[in-house]
């Protein structure tokens, strides 16, 4: 059993497991953080990024002032942005036969894999998993095509040149893969190949393993997943959360009993408590908006958000707010806030039994009729009539670097009344803002990771108690920034395995069962016999056969008769040879009767010495030794064949023969 | 005993023993015997039982019933202790009646045994009995004590308290008479049943099972406690040897019980003269684990007379978890901590590393024990303020994450504190405690940077962020003022620029406990730095006030009232500004008299309307400006809001407004206050008729007189109290006025008398003063105050109602039978 990782990144996961004969991706993470080099692609004519110095090389070189641009002593790549693949080199892609997908935010790379790989598999995932995935894909495809950049730069990747380069892009990783953003036909081609699956589903793989999805708890549809076989569980864990958020809960007790436990997607702030952060989000939006100015909270349009409106919902009339705007912008804003109300199968108990009465799950339907919030596609068109100051805007990308959330910080960065509030964990906020420095707003970081803690993960691996965890290597020590906070790392006996970017690890567990049926006509003929109380014996001669990863055992054809005509012998006419075989012994010698025996049958001047794994007679008489140990017994005379099997017969008279 | 009960009593003893009747529930039961003892004790029991025979008939058809009810049979056993109690009574009893009820052909080995509740009322009907020299015979002719014995392990554990507490009673009576004094500790002068009952506890002390042991000690631990006669000294003599082979044992067994025995033998006169007993505790201190011995330390701390070098060893017990912690959190050698004997020594350290719950136990006891040390007269001198205050701050930083420690402890204290609450709870009342003394500037300034930290830290739970409010208002309120002025020191001013937007957003929080800890906070602070410059201005700099006022519209009730109490403590130093919110910019703002007074008509909670009453009265005192702007409206619109309130503590408090009102313009009563508010300059003393003309004109009258009719006892008490006061002024100014059948007088009477009956819907119209005085005049408000200063059921208490009533239950009960009602 082996696993390839392909990704580095914990929470974007990206991992080839060969188990049996099956070849199982899990996850297809993209990790977007290597648009943080790229300049913002700026919705409409930006005088100050366009004017930009380009930057040169220390002894004044200036080959790259095209394709670098120097910003507040950053520097940055004037292009289209370009996001870090999963190793592709690692093993051949176009062996792998499905790939498992467990939350939407983990399937982002998904056309770079089925599109240009080879890939002729299967890809499993939920419906909300696939519907919201797609408004993701849509949404990010639209950000980056509405701005086009004929540029693309590429003389910086060039490793030598890249050397000279000022960090953080000297130090990027395998910028020679990095890739531009797909079209939506590759999405819609890779979205194709989708089979949809509900949680407790089992999913049989070419009768090798059965994989099955369990509710992580983390977001709409989001999901763990067992790949079993009879004698072998292995569970993936990735992104799962115990918090009571608007998703079904955590489905842990199918998690136990596991033989290895790969785990990923915990949180990315630990320190950071989900409840305190939303709490530091709403005094933050109130004490901006209180002073007349905006709050523009950079988001993705799905996952947090619901739950961030639903909590302003109950807190904006107590903090005298109602009459503040709340703008929702993105091209799948509406698409969006209506496919969170009707996944009711999908959502916590609370909000199913909502849709019962019947009422909207969500709030943020109420804050929509009531106009309080109102969604738009893109700033313009509609918006730009309803805009109102002050207000509050929910914007992505979350990264800085596309999509209208460029536009509101250019518009509102230079007052210091306004906020940028960061809730979304996956950029560094510091490095989101830098191509916008100087900044007069005011920052606020509130990360609201609701994934698992260590404190949690502790708990959930005391309750599951898997043989072996699996994990990436950034779990498996304190944070680097905070490096005597043993409680932030995983913390398990046996200690956990970590894997990084491009290893392979061989799981620590041997396979030792195989599950074999027994054709009903052949069991009738075995006549078992009872050897120990409970525990009966039976030989069986079959055939074994083989298919699609099963195992049967057929009753062993009849000798073929003899008939006239052609000899022809086809290869499938085999027939095993059957011979007659000797009966299996059982039993063991009582040591003292069989010397009785031995006396009773002549046999005189016998002496007995224990061993260490059983005893010896001898015979001394006849020059003999009679060895028994727990396995085995050996007769040892000098050629005479007579006496051996006297002694033999004697020996055999103790045991059982079947 | 009153004709009336004595007549009463035989019906009721026949119903006690009907097993038909249904029993009276266990308070009738409880109070009847309450009711036996105070008769017992107020005349000769012999002459009761021989007046009443049906009593001790009672007590015979209870035993000979078949099948007796265990309540019915744990009260008798418990009345015939209350009977025999006295001597001439007992001999009356003793020939038949006691042993078969105490004796072992009694309840004991019956059925009715099973329930714990005749087992109680065994050992306290010979609780009750054993009061005399011929009780003692009595116990150990039937056998009781062995009884007794036994019941120490009973299942219940009332009854193994009560067996316990029993033994020491029959203990000290043994005791008493010719043995007091000072026997040999060989035990060979002592009566037979001290002897029987020393042997056991010798012998349960010297058993292998830890409950036996405990009992034993527990018994002794009553001993001590309660009885300090000579002859406890023997005692101690004789089984401190026992009691010392106990520290031996490893573990020691009941830890527990032996640090309470201890330190009851310590409080005893027996402590004060026995030199073996301080070694056995400063040997019991080394043996005990650090968190059993972190008790038994505070109580050597308590005690007033020992050896000062136990007390520093009890200190350093105290100490030694904090000091532990300071080792841990240390980058460097810094400057010196704790005295000798308290340097984390490595026992301590085993158990922080143990298991995290052992760790966090040991820190949060040793954080109770020094804030109770601390407030004490005879704590430890010197104090090691700077140390503690350091070690506070390290578990403070260790539990929020923010240290870093350089050593493995440091490190692992880290891992198991980080977010723990219970630890933050007990170290944030522990710094609050410390701010009572002083400490180095650079500490101060941690201590305040780590409060900081909490007050701003997203992750603070809401009782931990009120713990951090009130420990930071204790800072503030003991920093020094600056030497050159009056106003605040310049670190202080310096943290409050930090506070306050801290506290701002606070204020914001969707919690609504932050809120409300962030609005209590501000009242106080305000209360005591009103008037400070530097506050003043910091405070009006902020947006604070604003939010506050925004606060009054909250959703949560506590939140508004906390929101008014803040307000109205603000617009008493003239800091309150009228929100500006984004909210209704077009709305002309109100004053926040108007503002209040619109909470108190409306608000549906009754929370922010016992606050808005409070602020009123406050202002009223202060002579706020808003008040005294026009005091006849003011007072008027607040009585006429108040009156019609649900809410009896919103009318006490509109009572007590008037009270105020009618000092201000009457001046106080008596002498009784005479640093009282001033009245207003501009109210020059008036006379008495323009004093009746203005409570009339605001109503006042109407108000008192319909709260003197109030369902609620408190409001009408308040309402006498203030009319009595009013009468009390106007009577020797009476003047012209006489009482008369004025037409007035007649409907104002009518009037009243409606409202007596309930009637409350009508008004009483337009008052004239004269006629007010007249009514004053001719009701009896001292018979009224009286009355009403009687509890509610004085009725019902007499012996005669709670007979009437257990009969009448079974009256009524077979009424029901016939009538099926």
């Amino acid at each position: 059993m082996k696993l390839y990782c392909l990704s580095g990144h914990p929470t974007l996961p990206c991992n080839v497991l060969k188990f049996k004969s099956t070849t199982i991706m899990l996850d297809c993470g993209l990790d977007m953080t290597s648009t943080l080099n790229f300049l913002p692609l700026p919705l409409v004519q930006n005088p100050r990024l366009s004017n930009l110095p380009g930057w040169s090389l220390k002894d004044g070189n200036a080959f790259l002032d095209k394709e670098l641009k120097e910003c507040s002593g950053h520097v940055f790549v004037d292009s289209v942005p370009e996001f870090c693949l999963p190793e592709t080199e690692l093993i051949d892609l176009s062996t792998v036969d499905v790939i498992l997908i467990s939350n939407y935010h983990c399937m982002m790379a998904l056309p770079y894999i089925t599109e240009h790989t080879g890939f002729t598999g299967t890809v499993y995932a939920t419906e909300p998993t696939v519907q919201i995935g797609r408004l993701l894909m849509e949404e990010l495809v639209n950000f980056i095509e509405r701005v086009p950049k004929a540029q693309s730069a590429s003389l910086w990747k060039n490793k030598d040149t890249q050397r000279l380069l000022p960090s953080p892009l000297k130090d990027a990783v395998e910028v020679s893969t990095w890739r531009r953003c797909y079209t939506m036909q590759e999405v819609n081609s890779a979205l194709s190949k989708i089979q949809l699956v509900g949680y407790s589903q089992k999913i049989e793989l070419f009768g090798a393993v059965q994989v099955t999805p369990l509710s992580s708890g983390y977001a709409l549809g989001s999901s763990n997943w067992i790949i079993q076989s009879h004698y072998e569980k292995v569970s993936y864990v990735s992104g799962s959360s115990l918090l009571t958020t608007h998703p079904q809960p955590m489905d842990q007790a199918s998690l136990k009993n596991s033989d290895v436990l790969i785990l990923t997607g915990l949180t990315q702030i630990p320190t950071a408590n989900p409840d305190g952060m939303v709490g530091e989000f709403c005094s933050n939006l109130a004490l901006t908006v209180r002073n007349g100015g905006n709050v523009l909270v950079p988001c993705y349009p799905s996952g947090v958000i619901y739950d961030l409106l639903e909590c302003l919902y109950q807190y904006i009339d107590s903090a005298g707010l109602s009459s503040i705007p709340f703008y929702f912008i993105s091209p799948v804003a509406n698409s969006s806030l209506e496919f969170s109300q009707i996944f009711a199968e999908w959502l916590c108990h609370n909000k199913q039994t909502k849709v019962y009465l019947p009422e909207p799950p969500f709030p943020h339907a109420e804050l929509i009729q009531t106009n309080k919030l109102k969604h738009y596609p893109s700033i313009h068109g509609d918006f730009s009539n309803d805009f109102r100051q002050p207000c509050v805007v929910f914007t992505g990308h979350p990264s800085l670097r596309f999509g209208d959330v460029v536009h509101f910080m250019e518009l509102w960065g230079k007052s210091s009344l306004n906020t940028v509030i960061f809730t979304e964990p996956d950029f560094s906020y510091l490095e989101a803002l830098a191509p916008y420095q100087p900044l007069a707003m005011k920052c606020i970081y509130c990360p609201i990771d609701t994934r698992l803690n260590f404190i949690q993960v502790s708990k959930l691996l005391k309750e599951v108690q898997p043989l072996h965890v699996v994990c990436p290597e950034q779990y498996t020590q304190p944070p680097p920034a905070q490096s005597h906070r043993v409680d932030l790392m995983i913390d398990c006996q046996p200690p956990a395995m970590s894997y990084r970017r491009a290893e392979v690890l061989a799981l620590p567990f041997r396979r030792r069962y195989e599950k074999i049926e027994i054709m009903p006509e052949l069991a009738d003929s075995l006549v078992p016999m009872e050897i120990k109380p409970g525990i009966s014996l039976a030989t069986v001669s079959a055939v074994l056969h083989t298919k699609d990863n099963k195992h049967v055992l057929q009753p062993p054809p009849r000798p073929a008769q003899p008939t006239g005509g052609k000899k022809r012998k086809r290869p499938s006419d085999d027939i095993p040879d059957c011979k007659v075989l000797k009966p299996l012994l059982s039993g063991s010698i009582p040591v003292e009767q069989f010397v009785q025996t031995l006396e009773k049958h002549g046999f005189s001047d016998i002496k007995v010495e224990d061993t260490a794994k059983g005893h010896i007679v001898l015979l001394q008489e006849a020059e003999t030794l009679i060895q028994i140990e727990e396995d085995s017994t050996h007769i040892i005379c000098d050629n005479d064949e007579v006496l051996r099997v006297r002694l033999r017969d004697l020996v055999l008279k103790f045991l059982q023969k079947f | 005993m009153d004709p009336e009960c004595s007549r009463l009593l035989p019906a009721l003893c026949a119903v006690l023993v009907d097993p038909r009747q249904p029993v009276a529930d266990d308070t009738c039961l409880e109070k009847l015997l309450d009711w036996f003892k105070t008769v017992t004790e107020a005349g000769p029991s012999l002459l009761l039982l021989q007046e009443n025979p049906c009593l001790v008939e009672l007590l015979f058809r209870v035993l000979k019933a078949h099948d007796p009810r265990p309540r019915v049979l744990s009260f008798s056993l418990r009345l015939a202790g209350l009977f025999a109690a006295q001597e001439d009574c007992f001999q009356y009893l003793q020939g038949e009646l006691l042993p078969m009820l105490f004796g072992e052909s009694g309840p004991l080995g019956g059925a009715a045994w099973t329930a714990p509740t005749v087992r109680s009322g065994w050992l306290q009907g010979l609780r009750s009995l054993a009061q005399h020299p011929g009780a003692l015979r009595f116990l150990a002719d039937c056998g009781a004590v062995d009884t007794i014995f036994s019941l120490q392990g009973d299942s219940s554990l009332f009854v193994a308290s009560a067996a316990g507490q029993l033994l020491v009673h029959i203990l000290a009576l043994a005791m008493r008479g010719p043995a007091e004094g000072h026997p040999s500790p060989q035990g060979c002068d002592w009566p037979a049943c001290a002897q029987k009952i020393v042997c056991h506890v010798e012998d349960s002390l010297r058993s292998t099972a830890t409950l036996q042991v405990t009992q034993a000690l527990n018994v002794l631990t009553t001993t001590f406690g309660h009885c300090h006669s000579p002859w406890t000294q023997g005692l101690w003599v004789r089984l401190s040897p026992l009691v010392a082979c106990l520290l031996e044992k490893d573990p020691i067994p009941a830890s527990h019980s032996l640090v309470d025995l201890l330190l009851s033998v310590a409080r005893s006169p027996v402590g004060s003269s026995d030199c073996g007993l301080w070694e056995t505790l400063a040997q019991t201190l080394s043996h005990l684990s650090p968190t059993q011995a972190g008790p038994l330390a505070l109580g050597i701390l308590k005690l007033q007379d020992c050896p000062q070098a136990l007390k520093t060893q009890a200190f350093g017990v105290l100490l030694q978890p904090l000091a532990c912690v300071l080792k841990a959190a240390a980058q460097a050698p810094g400057p010196p901590g704790f005295p000798e004997g308290a340097t984390g020594d490595s026992i301590t350290v085993d158990t922080f590393l143990s298991s995290k719950s052992a760790c966090v136990g040991l820190l949060c006891q040793a954080l109770a024990h020094l804030e109770l040390l601390q407030l004490l007269p005879q704590r430890p001198s010197p104090w090691p303020q700077a140390p503690l205050l350091r070690a506070a701050v390290a578990i403070l930083r260790f539990c929020h994450g923010s240290a870093a420690p350089t050593s493995d402890v440091g490190g692992h204290l880290c891992a198991v504190l980080a977010g723990c609450v219970r630890v933050q709870r007990a170290a944030l009342d522990f710094l609050g405690t410390l701010s009572q003394g002083t400490g180095p500037q650079e500490l101060v300034t941690q201590v305040f940077a780590v409060l900081l930290e909490y007050l701003t830290s997203p992750d603070s739970s809401p009782m931990v962020l009120k713990k951090a409010f009130q420990a930071t208002l204790r800072w503030l309120l003991g920093s020094p003022k600056a030497p050159s002025c009056c106003d605040l020191d310049p670190h202080t001013q310096l943290f409050l620029g930090e506070l306050l937007p801290v506290l701002r957003k606070r204020l914001c929080s969707p919690c609504w406990e932050a809120r409300d800890s962030g609005l209590e906070f501000l009242t106080q602070v305000t209360r005591h730095w009103g008037g400070q410059a530097a506050f003043r201005h910091a405070l009006l700099a902020s947006e604070v006030p604003e939010l506050t006022g925004q606060l009054l519209r909250d959703p949560e009730s506590y939140v508004r009232a906390s929101a008014v109490t803040a307000t109205g403590q603000l617009s008493s130093w003239g800091l309150y500004a009228t929100p500006t919110g984004p909210e209704h910019p077009e709305v002309q703002q109100e004053s926040l008299f108007t503002e209040l007074l619109h909470i108190l008509s409306t608000d549906s909670e009754g929370f922010p309307r016992r606050a808005v009453m409070h602020v009123f009265t406050q202002w009223l005192k202060d002579g706020h400006a808003d008040v005294a702007e026009d005091l006849e409206q003011f007072v008027a619109r607040v009585l006429q809001a108040a009156s019609q309130d649900l809410d009896w503590e919103v009318r006490a408090q509109g009572l007590e407004l008037a009270l105020v009102f009618l000092e201000q313009l009457l001046g106080q009563p008596g002498s009784r206050c005479p640093y009282a508010v001033a009245l207003p300059e501009a109210a020059p003393p008036a006379t008495l008729a323009q004093v009746l003309q203005a409570l009339c004109r605001v109503q006042l009258f109407e108000f008192a007189l319909r709260a003197l009719f109030d369902c609620d006892r408190p409001v009408a008490q308040k309402s006498c109290d203030l009319l009595l006061f009013l009468k009390a002024k106007a009577t020797p100014c009476g003047g012209p006025q006489e009482a008369g059948a004025s037409p007035d007088v007649v409907s104002v009477e009518a009037a009243l008398q409606r409202w007596q009956a309930g009637e409350q819907g009508q008004p009483l119209g337009e008052l004239e003063p004269e006629a007010v005085m007249a009514v004053l005049r001719s009701m009896d408000l001292e018979g009224l105050r009286g009355m009403l200063a009687k509890s509610s059921d004085h009725m019902e208490k007499s012996p005669q109602s709670l007979l009437q009533d257990m009969l009448a239950t079974v009256g009524v009960l077979g009424e029901n039978e016939a009538d099926c009602y």
